[in-house]
């Protein structure tokens, strides 16, 4: 029946001028979620883009869907109360490193849990950007900003790993600058159904320029990235000549061609173990910072779970109470089991 | 046997015991007795904030106070005609309550020497022995073992026994009131349906309390207070946090919307999670969230996607609703914020009363964000008021402050119960879906109300952004043209001020418009102050009560109404916040009578307030 135009990327752009910074990683994530929605063929009316507040979360503005710029750290809590409202809605929540992990923290702690089905779009860059440059809490510790000319004392938070502490059903991690990884990991966000915590490192370029660039630049990043694909063996280095293998549950970093292993001997990726996962979430060190001991940084969906989500299983509450109800309509709930007559 | 049946126009009968003796729960199963019997009542429960505060002491103490009557009752009583203590503790909070030559029943086993001391007796004082008592009517029941006796073939253990012993006391005070066992049967066989052994137990002891006055010769005389005429229909006892959130399943029926309510348990707001979360069959969906920043915000998420939505709290939460408030009000969707008011500020009195948060509501807010406020004054009130402010709020696309408190939240009435039928449905009209060629959806375009359209996700053609950022006047554009802030700031006012024009008039509630005297309220001081203006009107006086339902926009008449007066006093159980807004908005001259003890204000100490007030010669 659909004599309809299928929407392009484009379609999903607003007239709206989009007002990040020229050359900000916002811009190239913005593209990706236009052209994903694009290819999965969503039905714009039927989308809704719900953000906080950051730089990151002017995001809904800028898709010509439906959408909400909430208030700063709630936006998990709005979608939560949507989708309870309209479970058909394709939800997508924007947030960053400030708005989903400092003043809306738990809120994002209890999304994962209940395992809504939202898509998170956490864009982490590592500092308030909106607020022009203090660190935030994935800011690495002794970090110089406006407001910490000494260096942050803070120790930086793990998202992914405090993702799994809250039980998340699927735990991702891109960045702004691999195009192609980055769409795919939308799709795979979408695909899943409930929570998809996808972190996505995306550079400020005004107040935290290169904070990531170790891992997404060509010179460094086979060396400090390692992109996670189901059933493959953990494999990085400029020639693929490293991988990762268990040696009982520790996991090494073996150099392929002088340590005496091969591929076989190598942890095989599989984003249903909950065990490997918790360990890949911690592989969380600093390249720059070691002396070559370091553990890469791993890209692509760390874990994925199936499990209810809360509002089908509200909804199924709420059926299951209607057919079992004693009630006949109104006039019974409000005359209550024990009442009298005044002549 | 009795020798005799007295009949009584009414009875204030205070419960008191130790927090875990049962006073709520027998307090309760009297009140819905009484209810059923057909007299009208009002009850005050008064229990400390400690779940299980240490046993025996006065800060333990639970009291349950029940003023019913075959008049019409407005006011839990200010003292007590009989007192029943079930220990030391118990008798020495209430005995000043207790009137002249009334009645005390005391468990004489709660005053051994340990209850004594922790009660703070003087060593070897006792004061159901010596003469503390002198002048009251006094019966002492050994409880405990009277109890214990009752039960002795039981296979419960002796704490359970003792448990036991408020049933005694009210079926000793059933068969005192001339009532029958009926109702309290069963209420219990449902209550212990799966604990036959406790069912056993409660029912043998609730028919020893009752078969004690019968038998005991001490007793001679029972009462009877006859039926009170109540206007004609089916009644049945409510309390306020119930008939509240039964307004809001009826508002969500009547307008066919699906109830959302998003709440974080808080002293006295939770039993309204309690009651909608058992109503699912009735399309509620209750959200107990992790804060009352989610709890609001998740309300608005459910208010964007459709449904009616709700949350609910108490001062220190409506605090933390403040910034999420405002974006329902900038976005202009429909929500409902339930403030269910305690003493205050910061965790203040938790389980006391207090009309603590008016100003609150009225300013507690960042910027410019004027919302209708809506106020309920006694626990039936509640189901109107909670059907109203949601009807306000899906009409006017606006969030709407539902002001109760704890007086009213576990106060209890008889209630005349609508019929479904009788309720005129809320019309919810959404946004129309669009084609590609129909002219542009303008999301904040107003209507002669100065409403715009309840546009929902998911609708054909309205894909459209909305946030907390100020918008461009219809478009929704995010704008920070300085004469587009103006307008809109305006815009927003005057739509809530219109709400005006749509609610009823002020009325006066008892006496005549224009006088000496106006005592105006609102909120939980109704019934005092129809105590009062109903006993000063028989005096001859020229008085007259008004109350205010609608606390923004004031109803347009009210400005006739305030200076059509000599005088207004205006009781506040708080430290004056009406009549601040009052003397703001009409620059008249207003007097506060206030108290702030998380109690409510008691007839004798109006009336004197008042009487002196009338005294002073105007100028
Ligand atoms: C209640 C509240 N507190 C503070 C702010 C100010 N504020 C706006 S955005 C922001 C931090 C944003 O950082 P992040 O979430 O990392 O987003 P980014 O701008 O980096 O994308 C802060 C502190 C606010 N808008 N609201
Ligand atoms: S401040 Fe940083 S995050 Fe914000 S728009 Fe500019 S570059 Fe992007
Ligand atoms: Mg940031």
């Amino acid at each position: 029946m659909t004599t309809e135009q299928k929407l392009k990327a484009k379609d999903f752009a607003t007239d709206q001028d989009v007002r990040w910074c020229p050359g900000c990683g916002d811009y190239s994530i913005l593209k990706q979620v236009q052209s994903v929605m694009a290819e999965l063929d969503l039905n714009r009316d039927e989308v809704v883009v719900v953000s906080g507040i950051g730089c990151s979360s002017r995001f809904p503005y800028y898709m010509n869907t439906y959408g909400m710029h909430s208030i700063h750290g709630r936006a998990p809590a709005v979608v939560t109360g949507l989708k309870i409202a309209n479970p058909d809605l394709h939800v997508w929540m924007v947030t960053g490193d400030g708005d989903g992990l400092s003043i809306g923290g738990n809120h994002l702690l209890h999304i994962l849990r209940r395992n809504v089905d939202v898509n998170v779009l956490l864009f982490n860059n590592e500092i308030y950007g909106l607020t022009k440059g203090q660190y935030s809490p994935t800011s690495e510790q002794n970090k110089k900003t406006k407001s910490t000319p000494f260096g942050s004392l803070d120790y930086p938070l793990n998202p992914l790993a405090f993702a799994m502490g809250a039980s998340a059903t699927f735990i991702a991690r891109s960045m702004d600058r691999d195009v192609k990884h980055l769409k795919a990991m939308l799709h795979r966000s979408e695909a899943h159904r409930g929570t998809s915590m996808l972190e996505i490192y995306q550079n400020c370029n005004i107040f935290n320029d290169g904070a990531f660039f170790s891992f997404t630049e060509k010179a460094s990043k086979p060396e400090t990235a390692i992109f996670l694909e189901q059933d493959q063996p953990l494999i990085f280095g400029i020639d693929n000549t490293k991988g990762i293998r268990l040696d009982g549950y520790k996991p090494q970093v073996v150099d392929l061609e002088k340590d005496g292993f091969s591929k076989d001997d190598l942890w095989i990726h599989d984003e249903s173990d909950i065990f490997k996962a918790q360990m890949l979430t911690r592989f969380f060190d600093d390249p720059s910072n070691d002396e070559g001991t370091y553990f890469p940084r791993p890209f692509g969906v760390i874990y994925q779970v199936d499990r209810p989500c809360y509002e089908d299983q509200l909804h199924a509450q709420v059926a299951e109470a209607k057919t079992k109800s004693k009630m006949n309509g109104l006039d019974d709930l409000l005359q209550g089991t024990s009442t009298w007559v005044v002549e | 046997m009795s020798d005799s049946i007295q009949i009584k126009e009414e009875v204030t009968i205070k419960f008191a015991g130790d927090s875990g003796d049962g006073m709520q729960f027998m307090g309760n199963l009297f009140t819905e007795n009484t209810a059923l019997k057909g007299n009208d009542l009002a009850t005050f429960p008064d229990y400390p904030a400690e779940i299980r505060a240490p046993i025996g002491t006065m800060a333990g103490v639970s009291g349950f106070q029940l003023h019913f009557g075959s008049k019409q009752i407005f006011t839990p009583g200010d003292q007590v005609d009989v007192l029943v203590a079930m220990n030391a503790a118990a008798l020495k909070a209430n005995l000043n309550s207790l009137r002249n030559a009334g009645t005390v029943i005391v468990n004489q086993d709660g005053f051994d020497s340990k209850n004594l001391r922790l009660a703070k007796y003087e060593k070897g004082s006792n004061p159901i022995e010596d003469d503390t008592l002198e002048g009251y009517e006094v019966f002492k029941i050994q409880l405990t073992k009277l109890t214990r006796e009752c039960l002795k073939e039981s296979s419960l253990s002796m704490k359970e026994k003792d448990r036991c012993k408020n049933m005694f006391v009210l079926g000793f005070l059933l068969w005192r009131y001339t009532r029958n066992l009926e109702s309290i049967l069963t209420f219990l066989k449902n209550k212990f349906a799966q604990k036959p052994e406790v069912l056993a137990a409660n029912i043998a002891t609730l028919k020893a309390g009752y078969h004690y006055g019968e038998t005991t010769e001490t007793f001679t005389t029972t009462y009877e207070i006859k039926k009170a005429t109540l206007p004609p229909g089916r009644y049945r006892n409510i309390m306020g946090n119930h008939a509240l959130a039964l307004g809001l399943i009826t508002a969500s029926q009547k307008s066919g919307r699906p109830l959302f309510y998003g709440s974080y348990p808080i002293t006295p707001a939770s039993d309204i999670l309690h009651h909608l979360s058992r109503h699912k069959d009735f399309n509620v969906k209750t959200f107990q969230a992790e804060d009352e920043i989610a709890a609001a915000t998740s309300a608005i998420g459910a208010a964007y996607g459709g449904d009616l939505a709700i949350t609910g709290t108490s001062g220190p939460g409506l605090a933390l609703k403040g910034e999420a408030i405002g974006l329902a009000m900038m976005l202009e969707i429909p929500m409902v914020i339930l403030n269910i008011q305690r003493g205050g500020p910061s965790t203040g009195l938790p389980t006391k009363t207090e009309q603590a948060d008016l100003l609150m509501a009225m300013y507690g807010r960042n910027g410019e964000c004027p919302m209708p406020i809506i106020s309920a004054s006694t626990p039936t009130d509640a189901f109107d008021v909670a059907f109203e402010a949601c009807r306000i709020a899906m009409e006017h696309m606006t969030p709407v402050l539902l002001l109760s408190d704890g007086y009213i939240a576990n106060g209890a009435a008889p209630w005349l119960i609508p019929k479904a039928d009788d309720i005129e449905a809320i019309e919810v009209k959404f946004a129309e879906p669009r084609e590609e060629d129909d002219p542009a959806f303008l999301p904040y375009k107003r209507n002669e109300k100065l409403v715009r359209q309840w546009a929902l996700p998911g609708t054909k053609g309205l894909a459209h952004r909305i946030g907390g950022l100020e918008k461009e006047a219809n478009t929704g554009d995010v704008s920070y043209d300085p004469a587009n802030h103006e307008y809109m700031i305006k815009i927003r006012a005057a739509k809530v001020d219109k709400i005006a024009e749509s609610i009823p008039a002020q009325k006066i509630e008892m006496g005549e418009e224009g006088g000496d005297l106006l005592i105006l309220g609102w909120g939980s001081t109704y019934g005092v102050i129809q105590s009062v203006v109903s006993e000063m009107l028989g005096e001859g006086a020229s008085v007259a009560h008004a109350h205010i339902r609608y606390i923004h926009p004031f109803p347009k008449n009210l400005d006739k109404i305030v200076k059509g007066f000599k005088r207004i006093v205006i009781p506040e159980i708080n430290n004056g916040q009406l009549v601040k807004l009052i003397r703001e908005k009409y620059l008249i001259e207003a007097i506060p009578y206030n108290k702030i003890q998380g109690v409510p204000i008691t007839h004798g100490e109006l009336k004197d307030f008042v009487s002196q007030v009338m005294e002073i010669p105007s100028t």
